[in-house]
């Protein structure tokens, strides 16, 4: 899973759909079982969908993200693009780029802060079903 | 304004105009289609130039090729003044290139000798340049049309009209074959057809820059033909198996086959009911083919016992280990109704698409009793098109729905489907579209939730 992705998935538990604390799922727990495991991946580098998918990210939620996985270089806030073809842009457009669509996370678990369930990834693959006593 | 000549492919034709229609406003091509006629696969245009010609037609998998009209008429000597008349101009810029000619009949067809014949008659055009069989820099075509057989068949056929074109270029109907499911390393029972995944890629206005989401992947048939235009696609789906392969065959090993890895983002196992996407995430495209219970049973999450989960306590091994947290554990599924799961999708589609973003949705229905209200609807989601693939006792339609712009919303109001849902397309599938004896029973299904 990528961190593009982890930023726009949340639990999956009716209950939880009201609560704040169910965006992001959080990585500061993790399972024995499967340890986390991150890669980096090349993806080739294109500016018009970092600068479209740009609105689309919820800022603070990324930056809890990048913090439990070991990254805390991003600004504290949003950075704000008009030009994505601009030279001065392009560091920090390829800097996204990196860290949405290269950065992966093989193996691991997601924790949903309001009820406590824990989602599992394995194989880069995210499990969002819920045990029968979770679902309404 | 230079009139051009679209040849279409003889197939499919329910959704030529509509791939085409897309294909003009994702490229911003001003042309009127009116002209389509789905008993024809010649249809006349006007373009602004040879540039929008190419844009119009170069991601297009039911266009043929586009040539630049340089006359029309029947017989072979109205042609040839409508050419003199159109192009004189034009034919000193030819004169030194090398080029062929090639003759294309329509609902008929001409002996070798009589298209040399056909093409030596235009030696008047006066081109000096090299005959090339192979990579010529122009191709000269001559395409004939010739009128319906008539009564008896083995009548002669009477030629209806001939064009006289200059080739501009082809569609992508070449790359039908390189994604043929016969060549795809990885594909399952649901896995859909290459060619009509990327008619609905098209239709969809799938393009760079833009995130499109199936939600119900399957083995990524939509993702690749998404991926093809150069969209980043993400899907899911209920079946862990499917999303998930096998080590050397899955949906990112098929990525790898086609070499558009770059644009696939992630798959993951959800249940459509209990979507993970947070509500404010907005998507460009949906394409998705939902199950509707045939090849695969339509199950949601919960269970059919409902007394079973009564207490909301997590289930434990005998150990005292909690199930759910083993990594074999299988969550209980329920069967659902294949048009709850559609007004599902329509709420999902309208909460999460941008302004104009579209929902392509393949849905079967029983010709015994298909009728416009079975099409389901939301407020907020525009209708733009319904194409209709036809079996011999079902077809299946694509439909087409646009996000109507936030700023002005529908009047409508927006409240759950209150259509009754009816027996189930694989009920009908399954008894073999035959009338039903008495009543069909079936279960009551309960309030959805959304």
């Amino acid at each position: 899973m990528k961190l593009l992705t982890a930023n726009f998935v949340q639990c999956t538990v009716k209950a939880c759909g009201s609560s704040p604390d169910c965006f992001p799922l959080h990585f500061d727990q993790q399972s024995p079982d499967i340890p986390l495991e991150l890669a980096h991946e090349d993806v080739d580098y294109s500016p018009e969908f970092i600068y479209n998918i740009l609105p689309r990210i919820e800022w603070t939620a990324l930056l809890t993200t990048a913090r439990e996985l070991g990254n805390a270089q991003l600004p504290e806030k949003k950075p704000e693009i008009e030009n994505p073809h601009a030279p001065e842009n392009e560091q920090l457009l390829k800097d996204l780029h990196t860290l949405l669509l290269e950065t992966q996370v093989i193996q691991g678990s997601m924790r949903c802060a309001n009820c406590g369930h824990i989602y599992f990834i394995r194989d880069s693959i995210p499990n969002f079903l819920l045990p029968g006593h979770l679902v309404q | 304004m230079p009139e051009y000549l679209i040849l279409l492919a003889q197939k499919h034709e329910s959704f030529r105009k509509t791939e085409l229609e897309a294909l003009a406003e994702l490229e911003q091509v001003p042309v009127d289609l009116s002209g389509h006629d789905v008993n024809t696969p010649l249809l006349y245009v006007t373009l602004d130039s040879e540039e929008d010609a190419r844009r119009l037609i170069r991601r297009s998998i039911l266009v043929r090729s586009i040539f630049e009209v340089w006359g029309r008429g029947n017989p072979l000597e109205r042609l040839h003044e409508d050419v003199k008349r159109r192009t004189s101009h034009l034919w000193p810029r030819y004169k030194d290139v090398s080029f062929k000619f090639d003759v294309i009949s329509y609902r008929g067809s001409r002996t070798k000798e009589e298209q040399r014949e056909i093409i030596e008659s235009f030696s008047f055009l006066d081109f000096e340049g090299p005959i090339r069989m192979r990579n010529p820099e122009e191709v000269f075509t001559i395409i004939e049309e010739y009128n319906a057989a008539s009564v008896p068949i083995n009548d002669p056929r009477v030629l209806k009209d001939i064009c006289f074109g200059r080739f501009i270029r082809d569609g992508q109907r070449d790359i039908i074959d390189k994604y043929d499911l016969k060549k795809r390393k990885y594909i399952g029972t649901t896995s859909f057809d290459a060619e009509l995944a990327l008619i609905s890629s098209n239709i969809g206005l799938a393009a760079p820059g833009k995130l499109v989401y199936d939600p119900f992947a399957g083995t990524g048939s939509f993702l690749v033909a998404a991926s093809h235009f150069g969209a980043m696609a993400f899907g899911s789906d209920i079946d862990g198996r499917q999303i998930r392969g096998t080590p050397n065959s899955n949906i990112v090993t098929n990525y790898n086959q086609y070499n558009v890895k770059s644009q696939f983002l992630d798959t993951f196992v959800c249940d459509f009911t209990h979507n993970p996407i947070r509500p404010s995430f907005r998507l460009d495209v949906i394409i998705c083919d939902p199950p509707y219970g045939v090849r695969e049973g339509l199950k949601v999450l919960g269970s059919r016992n409902t007394e079973r989960y009564a207490d909301r306590l997590p289930t434990r091994l005998e150990n005292g280990d909690l199930s759910h947290l083993q990594l074999d554990y299988i969550p209980p599924k329920k069967p659902y109704h294949f048009d709850a799961l559609l007004d599902d999708l329509l709420f999902f589609a309208a909460d999460h698409l941008v302004d104009n973003g579209r929902l392509c949705c393949w849905m079967p229905t029983a010709n015994e009793d298909y009728g416009e209200r079975d099409i389901p609807m939301h407020p907020n989601l525009k209708l733009i098109s319904n194409c209709v693939q036809e079996f011999n006792k079902w077809s299946r339609r694509l439909l087409t729905y646009s996000r109507r712009p936030r700023d002005c919303p529908s009047l409508d109001p927006i409240a759950k489907s209150n259509r009754a849902y009816k027996e189930q397309f694989r009920d009908k599938y399954f008894r073999g579209f035959s009338r039903p004896k008495g009543d069909v029973a079936f279960d009551d299904w309960e309030e959805k939730s959304l």
